[in-house]
């Protein structure tokens, strides 16, 4: 109970102190932000549009262990730990797209550039949405279960080729980018000490947030599979 | 190994042989996807870019078509316990994976031919370079494939899943094999080119390892 108290605090104080602390030129206050050139007001979405993005690959990744602990195992909760985690970072994949997106809009002008990382979270759905209409296709449990395993595997496999792929094709517009050298806060550190504390209590509290909702997630999804075999028993 | 393998291939090949289905239905596959591009294309004359872009529509697409009967079929016909029985998981795998390579290699040099006759843009200047990543992007192409082709036939071969699965996972060759197509039509050096070709060869030595690892998952019931 401690913990969720801790954890609403963390995420309130992030978001008002992310949306409602100034930028000014020369911060002095504990409280003040650097003005960024080129991102100014723009800049606040990284204390949530990064923490969805970092979070899409956690979630990823916990699929895919989770996947290669049920073909290690062959236990059936450990897949629905993986199908758990999945759904959970299909959401935030689809929260920092359109985030992602709609930033884009004041900050580059439009919605959709395929810019590299844009690229790369497109392709994270895509692999995401794959694994859906596989799991959806399959009947049997165990089929489904050792089926849907490899697949995440095979794709977690590819994921790291977009990293090497994506910039060398398509040019960076986005903070942080290779050729990007005015606004790139994470690489630069153009951040202040308070601007960084923010950025990290909030990667913080979303990630304690992410780890929450996939265990009430899949301890539902194991509560309903053994309803549903009671059922069949009679 | 090996031998059996081979054997396995020449079954497939001889059983290809006598149906002609895969052959029949990629043939006729490249030939309406080409000439749907040349009835959209009109009289206008297109970018050297954009005919190495259509040159991978056309492969990615008629590679969906035809690359998941190798599994499909022994499904189909019933034929996999039997398979099971006589030959180890990666015995099956490699024996697929030849017939696949070979197919994708035909399927690949025809559609390459018919592109260099047909579109005046197609012309390429550093032909070693497009002859190295024609070869490693097919092997990639055909391990990839092969291995999700698995996949579906045991998924209740669905159809229209198949692309659906490969995209995402035969997404980073593709896009470095049209960046490579692209240099060789352009002319660029080897020298400057071998960031791709290492992602490409890279891709496929991986891709090979995981297959081969995760095979046996699929393929014992």
């Amino acid at each position: 109970m401690v913990w969720k108290i801790f954890l609403f605090i963390l995420l309130a104080f992030v978001s008002i102190a992310g949306i409602a602390f100034p930028i000014v030129e020369n911060p002095q206050a504990w409280y003040q932000f650097p003005n960024i050139p080129g991102l100014e007001q723009n800049a606040r979405i990284i204390f949530f549009h990064v923490p969805t993005a970092w979070l899409t690959v956690l979630a990823f990744f916990m699929s895919t262990v989770f996947s290669f602990k049920y073909l290690k195992r062959k236990d059936l909760d450990d897949d629905l730990k993986a199908y758990a985690s999945a759904q959970l970072g299909m959401t935030f994949c689809i929260l920092a797209t359109v985030t992602g997106a709609v930033w884009a809009k004041f900050a580059w002008g439009s919605f959709w550039s395929w810019d590299p990382r844009q690229t790369s979270i497109f392709a994270l759905l895509l692999i995401y949405g794959a694994l859906f209409a596989l799991r959806s296709s399959i009947e049997g449990e165990e089929k489904r279960a050792t089926l849907s395993a490899v697949y995440s595997i095979i794709a977690f496999v590819t994921v790291p080729f977009f990293i090497f792929v994506m910039p060398r094709i398509m040019k960076g517009l986005h903070p942080g980018s290779a050729e990007d050298s005015s606004a790139g806060p994470v690489v630069n550190f153009q951040m202040n000490s308070s601007m960084l504390l923010i950025f990290f209590l909030s990667l913080i509290a979303f990630t304690i947030l992410y780890f929450w909702i996939w265990r009430i997630s899949y301890k539902s999804l194991i509560i309903k599979e053994n309803i549903n075999k009671q059922l069949i028993r009679g | 190994m090996l031998t059996k393998a081979i054997a396995l291939f020449k079954k497939d090949f001889h059983s290809e042989l006598r149906t002609r289905y895969a052959i029949n239905s990629l043939a006729m596959f490249i030939i309406v996807a080409i000439s749907v591009i040349m009835f959209a294309i009109g009289q206008e004359r297109i970018s050297e870019g954009l005919t190495g872009g259509l040159f991978w529509v056309v492969i990615f697409f008629t590679a969906m078509s035809g690359l998941s009967r190798a599994f499909v079929s022994e499904e189909e016909r019933g034929t996999s316990l039997t398979l099971q029985l006589v030959a180890a998981p990666s015995t099956v795998f490699t024996g697929k994976l030849i017939f696949n390579i070979i197919l994708v290699f035909c399927m690949n040099t025809i559609i390459a031919l018919l592109y260099a006759a047909l579109f005046e843009s197609f012309v390429i200047n550093n032909f070693g370079l497009f002859l190295l990543s024609f070869v490693f992007g097919n092997i990639g192409l055909a391990i990839s494939s092969t291995i999700i082709a698995a996949i579906i036939a045991k998924a209740g071969a669905k159809g229209t899943l198949y692309p659906v699965l490969s995209f995402p996972i035969l997404l980073p060759l593709i896009l470095s094999s049209v960046q490579l197509t692209l240099f060789a039509i352009d002319g660029t050096s080897i020298e400057t080119a071998k960031f791709e070709l290492a992602i490409v060869v890279s891709y496929d030595v991986i891709m090979l390892t995981v297959s081969y690892l995760l095979f046996d998952f699929i393929w014992k019931d």
